[in-house]
């Protein structure tokens, strides 16, 4: 019951997070962050098994980040995208796979062109103008498909994804303790004031 | 219906005309019944030859870049670009390498001889035994669907005007009776010294 929910606009990228660290019935955490931030416009959401989770995405983070100190420039959102595919579908096939679904947002800090990519734990890897994970997909993407255009400004931008957190906070069966909601724009990563204390009855 | 072959789902097809050849693929990706995406081009370009992947969605990116990588380095050994016959067995042989832990993909190529000017078109199954064909070849989930239109429609000789209408329809209206399939499709008509890509919108449901 993770969620993950990525939107791209005219100038940024919002990713959001469902705030709840959960095992089996047992919510261990609310205020959990399952981003991690690989360069100055490159953010990383993953959610998945427990222990996969967190080993694989900060090992793509040294990762990114090594290239950035060693070639003082930062990989792009794209050479990132197709770096962290090619790691998880090598992983695919080995003794152990990494079972880790992925968002990775970004602005490309040259075009400044506004970025989205969905990866499964299978390594398929598509960029898309807005993305889920899990049970998210199935009460999201139909909101998205309606109410998205490639050009919205950033309060379309949140109000669309207040849509889907409403949404979801009415129809998922499991409390998942609000959301973490991040911005990417040409001048960095940064987390939004996002408020979930408004309780959402279910008709 | 788990079938790493027909999780994401996907089609493609490739046929002969006179002197030119014709490729096209679907553009969906999905999960199960989820569509996922629909720009997921199933084509992909190394010089002259063209490769065109269904199956599952992960082997799909790995094998395309790993052909992109093998036919660089071909380019850079001979200093000429791949002909389709070789690179036909280059794909042979690089599946079979994988022969027990295959790449779940059914690849299609098609493209023109540019030393002799002959058409060629073969798809292979996923341990890479090779399949020639004069007429036409199909792959992917809407596989049986294709083999019905494109029998029904394909005619030797075509034009490559006539094969690009031939080579849409017998696509696009096999797509609109597979569930995992569809979403738009790319096609591309490829002569001696000429290759147009087209983008098809299909139905969008």
């Amino acid at each position: 019951m993770e969620v993950l929910l990525g939107i791209t606009g005219k100038d940024f990228t919002l990713v959001a997070a469902s705030k709840a660290a959960m095992r089996g019935a047992t919510i261990l955490k609310a205020s959990d962050d399952k981003t991690r931030a690989l360069n100055k416009h490159t953010l990383m959401a993953f959610s998945g098994e427990a222990g996969d989770t967190i080993q694989f995405a900060e090992y793509i983070q040294a990762n990114a980040q090594l290239y950035s100190m060693r070639n003082n420039i930062d990989l792009s959102p794209s050479a990132v995208a197709h770096f962290v595919r090619g790691e998880l579908a090598s992983s695919l096939r080995s003794r152990k796979p990494y079972n880790v679904n992925l968002l990775l947002g970004g602005v490309d800090p040259i075009t400044d062109k506004p970025s989205l990519y969905w990866l499964d734990y299978l390594a398929s890897l598509a960029p898309l103008p807005y993305a889920a994970h899990g049970y998210a997909q199935y009460y999201c993407l139909s909101i998205l498909d309606k109410h998205h255009h490639p050009d919205i400004d950033y309060e379309q931008g949140l109000k669309i994804l207040r849509m889907c957190t409403d949404e979801l906070k009415r129809r998922l069966p499991i409390d998942f303790k609000g959301m973490l909601v991040k911005v990417i724009t040409k001048d960095g990563i940064k987390e939004v004031e996002y408020d979930d204390e408004a309780r959402i009855a279910c008709p | 219906m788990s079938s790493p072959f027909s999780i994401n789902g996907g089609a493609c097809v490739a046929m002969v005309g006179k002197d030119c050849v014709a490729i096209a693929c679907d553009l969906r990706l999905g999960l199960q019944s989820l569509t996922v995406s629909n720009n997921f081009p199933k084509i992909f370009s190394y010089g002259d030859v063209y490769l065109g992947l269904t199956g599952l969605a992960t082997d799909v990116s790995t094998v395309s870049d790993l052909f992109r990588y093998k036919v660089n380095m071909y380019r850079l050994r001979e200093e000429r670009n791949i002909s389709p016959s070789t690179m036909a067995n280059l794909v042979s042989s690089s599946l079979y390498e994988k022969r027990f832990g295959p790449y779940f993909v059914s690849p299609v190529v098609a493209g023109i001889d540019q030393k002799t000017g002959k058409p060629f078109i073969c798809g292979f199954d996923s341990i890479g035994c090779i399949d020639f064909a004069k007429d036409f070849i199909v792959s992917g989930t809407a596989s049986d669907q294709l083999f019905g239109t494109c029998e029904g429609l394909w005619e030797p000789d075509l034009a490559p005007e006539d094969l690009f209408e031939t080579i849409s329809q017998a696509l696009l209206n096999a797509v609109d009776r597979d569930a995992l399939s569809g979403w738009g499709a790319h096609v591309y008509i490829i002569e001696k010294d000429k290759v147009t890509k087209r983008l098809l919108k299909g139905r969008q449901d």
